[in-house]
């Protein structure tokens, strides 16, 4: 105890989010620097099954708070139970993957224990002399990258999503430590009353590896049926541009790009997008680009792997099908 | 109902930006500033529900160096009603939990408040931090990310919508709370021509780190538990792009399929 780097699992209906497994590969990272043991935070009622699958992905212990008032998300109840176990086991370092629930709690927890928050971060570091997290992330939505430090402990960070691997499967278990925090109902404030969730389930857009996005080009909203079936085939999230979503096509949920989300698929298809500043700086980092548009001197055509000269109402339907059959072969 | 709103002045988003040489930091010199988008946001739905209570006071809060002073009057221009500004060297370099603290002080000084807008983030630093650590400085609950917001009808609490992963969130908090702006909140208003003549006669104050009751271990770069070491054009991708065209849909899409797989691998 005392050198542990934490991670905090985060977990919806009794299941991991996927998310808290990047989390995890980055902190096992950061401890291989440091030195330390990785433990996995578990906050929730009835969470303690979340145990196996932690120590399978590395985390050495798992500390888990079974309290009756963690059963539904409170940032009160969460920052309280979270500060509580810091403070009496002093971790280097805690580590969230940045998720919405992160950004609603980890502030909070970092102002509480008067230490430093590095969010969105795509690369960890360890100073071994000052004993420091250090950290990079992008500023100024991706026209600059900034290296930051904490210089208190535990060094608070979320991890982007995507830019770290998953934690390997290859831990050999974790010790469960049950941890006795008591939380009042008086202290749950911010709890979620409900999640109103889209009727089909949707891929989130942040953590999809594939994402189709349209743009100005897509000419309505009724249009992004088309998208709609190229994204089924491929299990792939829907963005927009914000040129669509301010014309009100889409909701805002799926814009990409500044005052939108930063995405970072293996595969990023636009289609009828012609590339503003605002579009590039959410969506530059994906891994493999493909434009389809009529204009080939737009923008996004010049920065794309792949630029389809076309009309995308004629292309996209043929990618489809042509997708359909190589996948179902 | 006291209503705050705490704004930062940030480059136009629309600009594009240069690293200082020596890795310090983004080069301000010639940038256009604005009001944060999403603090924009905030500042709308404050006077919003000023106006739909016909009673209140909105006030706009803001930290930073003297032109951010100008950020403050574009808000009285929309329609505060007085302006709050964090403004001395001390404050220089404050991470957002060092600037969370000045500006629950500020606030406390100002105040009380029944609730406090802020935006979800700032499109500078992006830290995504202040509104929260805010909150938690004050002692009192907050929301993030909040897309529509419901005052009940008592004016003790207020419903909250917020963007999570594949939904929505419903947090209903006891006020005085913070809560943070998304877009998608409303369509922030422009300032008019009467709003900019009268918003030179509106009430401007000015607060040191003094005036807060805060030293200066706690303010500036001695205050924050943060530091930036670098700041660097961020990583160029090379792309020798491949372009498709003069085939019929279905040969290009054939094609395309074809180089994902093949070359790229990617599905």
């Amino acid at each position: 105890m005392g050198s542990e780097i934490w991670v905090v699992a985060e977990h919806r209906g009794g299941q991991l989010r996927r998310p808290t497994l990047e989390a995890l590969g980055a902190a096992r990272q950061l401890a291989g620097a440091a030195g330390a043991a990785v433990a996995a935070v578990v906050l929730g009622k009835n969470a303690g099954g979340l145990a196996a699958e932690l120590g399978k992905h590395g985390a050495a212990r798992v500390l888990w708070v079974d309290e009756e008032n963690l059963d539904v998300y409170s940032s009160g109840g969460y920052t309280h139970a979270l500060t509580e176990l810091a403070r009496a086991h002093k971790p280097l370092a805690i580590v969230f993957a940045a998720s919405s629930q992160a950004r609603d709690f980890a502030p909070r927890a970092a102002a509480r224990l008067g230490t430093g928050l590095l969010p969105d971060c795509i690369e960890l570091g360890w100073d071994t002399g000052s004993g420091r997290v250090s950290a990079k992330r992008f500023i100024n939505s991706g026209k600059a990258l900034a290296t930051v430090q904490v210089k208190t402990s535990p060094a608070l960070v979320t991890t982007r999503p995507k830019a770290f691997a998953p934690a390997a499967a290859d831990g050999a278990g974790a010790e469960t430590v049950k941890c006795d925090v008591k939380v009042d109902a008086a202290q749950c404030y911010g709890k979620v009353k409900e999640y109103e969730q889209p009727a089909a389930t949707k891929v989130e857009l942040t953590e999809a590896d594939v994402v189709v996005s349209g743009g100005r080009g897509m000419k309505g909203p009724a249009e992004f049926a088309v998208l709609e079936e190229l994204a089924q085939v491929l299990g792939a999230a829907i963005g927009a541009s914000r040129a669509a979503v301010d014309a009100g096509w889409r909701e805002h949920a799926s814009q990409v790009g500044q005052t939108g989300k930063v995405v970072t698929p293996k595969l990023y298809i636009a289609c009828g997008i012609s590339g503003a500043i605002q579009h590039l700086v959410g969506m530059t980092n994906s891994k493999i680009i493909v434009a389809i548009n009529k204009d080939a001197d737009a923008p996004l055509m010049k920065l794309a792997d792949y630029a389809v000269v076309g009309d995308l109402f004629q292309l996209v339907p043929a990618l489809t099908q042509e997708f359909k059959r190589v996948l179902e072969k | 109902m006291k209503i705050a709103v705490c704004i930062k002045q940030v480059p136009d988003t629309s600009a594009a930006l240069k690293v200082k040489p020596d890795g310090s930091g983004v080069d301000t010199e010639g940038l256009e500033f604005v009001i944060s988008p999403y603090d924009e946001y905030g500042l709308e739905e404050a006077l919003r529900t000023k106006e739909k209570l016909a009673t209140g006071e909105v006030v706009v809060v803001a930290l930073g160096p003297e032109r951010v002073a100008k950020a403050l009057r574009s808000g009285l221009a929309m329609g505060a009603d007085r302006a709050v500004h964090l403004a001395d060297a001390a404050f220089d370099g404050s991470d957002a939990i060092a600037t969370a603290r000045a500006l629950a002080a500020a606030l406390k000084k100002a105040g009380p408040f029944d609730l406090v807008w802020a935006g979800k983030e700032a499109t500078d630093d992006g830290m995504s931090t202040v509104g929260a650590a805010l909150a938690e400085f004050l002692g009192i609950p907050h929301a993030s990310e909040v897309k529509k917001a419901e005052l009940s009808a008592d004016k003790t609490s207020i419903t909250c919508w917020s963007e999570v992963e594949g939904g929505t969130a419903v947090v209903e908090v006891k006020l005085p709370a913070v809560l943070t702006a998304q877009k998608g909140l409303n369509e922030p208003r422009y300032a008019s021509l009467k709003g900019i003549m009268m918003a030179k006669k509106k009430e401007l104050a000015v607060y040191t780190p003094a005036d807060l009751g805060l030293t200066a271990e706690q303010v500036g770069k001695s205050g924050s538990p943060s530091e930036v070491l670098k700041v660097e054009p961020p990583p160029k991708k090379q792309t020798n792009t491949k372009l498709i065209k003069d085939l019929e849909p279905d040969a290009a899409a054939k094609e395309l399929v074809r180089l994902l797989r093949e070359e790229a691998k990617v599905i």
